[in-house]
């Protein structure tokens, strides 16, 4: 079992992630959703126009700026095949927009408003997420993003 | 304050939670979704995110409510929000999200953060995710004429 203090960094960055979720809606009305954000920036939504919405993606850039300054940057397993990232990147993009969230608009905030939407959404890409490394691992183990 | 201030000091906590909890490394996320430990053993600190930020912003939530007039919500239809439809594209599209982040290990909010570190693989994600996104908000709206058609609902009542 893992010790008890990995648990800081994520409980601490999760609390993060809720302080600004409610910010963002507190101010704007707007569920803090990720993938709803991104293609609002580029296509501009009903509401509220670009501005918000790119706003919020570049804070999310400049915390990468200031991560840069602190720690390594992130990797996609060097092994794995970029063609691979890019396939993900498509069915991430695509089942976002057709199952209307992500890990930050269905997992957190339509979680934390108890919707019975965002509930099913979450348990179903966990579910089938955890079945995908399953099935990587066991036969395509140079694929693994692990 | 200017909407377009609270639009970045949001996005910039919420990316520094991301950064502070490992999790735009997609090796903490896949390590958590091999729950089986096939690879290595399994890593549950995205529990601790998850929880983390849903109490969070639950508890938030509700404070804000009470503080809420319900009058001062009246014209303001993105407050609540819309209703709980269950259908086959909210199965469907979860899945194909969840194929996409276990292959990878990058949801949209990580991928995002991690261009700041700058030049890297994770650029190609978030071009395809671009890409994605314009292919999946296309055909979810024509699946969803299509139905609408057929059951004779006018655009304008929906």
């Amino acid at each position: 079992m893992p010790s008890l203090s990995g648990f800081v960094p994520a409980v601490l960055g999760g609390v993060l992630v809720g302080l600004a979720a409610t910010l963002y809606w507190a101010a704007n009305r707007r569920v803090a959703g990720v993938s709803g954000i991104v293609r609002g920036a580029i296509a501009g939504g009903a509401a509220g126009g670009r501005g918000q919405p790119l706003a919020f993606l570049l804070g999310l850039v400049s915390a990468g700026g200031v991560g840069s300054l602190f720690r390594a940057a992130p990797h996609a397993a060097a092994a794995q095949p970029s063609a691979v990232l890019v396939l993900a990147g498509l069915l991430v993009g695509f089942g976002t927009a057709v199952g209307g969230g992500c890990t930050s608009g269905h997992g957190v905030c339509g979680v934390a408003r108890l919707r019975l939407r965002s509930l099913i959404a979450t348990a179903t890409f966990v579910a089938v997420g955890a079945l995908t490394v399953a099935l990587v691992a066991r036969l395509l183990p140079t694929w693994s993003a692990r | 304050m200017n909407r377009g201030v609270t639009g970045y000091l949001a996005g910039l906590v919420f990316g520094l939670g991301l950064v502070v909890s490992g999790m735009i490394d997609p090796a903490n996320v896949v390590g958590f979704l091999d729950f089986g430990g096939l690879t290595a053993p399994w890593q549950p600190a995205l529990i601790g995110v998850m929880g983390g930020a849903v109490l969070t912003h639950g508890l938030l939530l509700r404070l804000l409510e009470r503080r809420q007039q319900p009058a001062a919500f009246a014209g303001c239809a993105d407050l609540t929000p819309p209703p709980a439809f269950i259908d086959r594209r909210l199965f469907i599209g979860s899945a194909i999200f969840g194929v996409g982040w276990g292959l990878s290990g990058y949801c949209p909010g990580p991928a995002i953060v991690s261009l700041g570190f700058g030049p890297g693989r994770a650029w190609l994600f978030v071009a395809a995710l671009i890409v994605g996104g314009f292919v999946g908000g296309f055909v979810a709206d024509a699946v969803r004429d299509s139905r609408d058609r057929l059951l004779g609902v006018s655009a304008a009542g929906r």
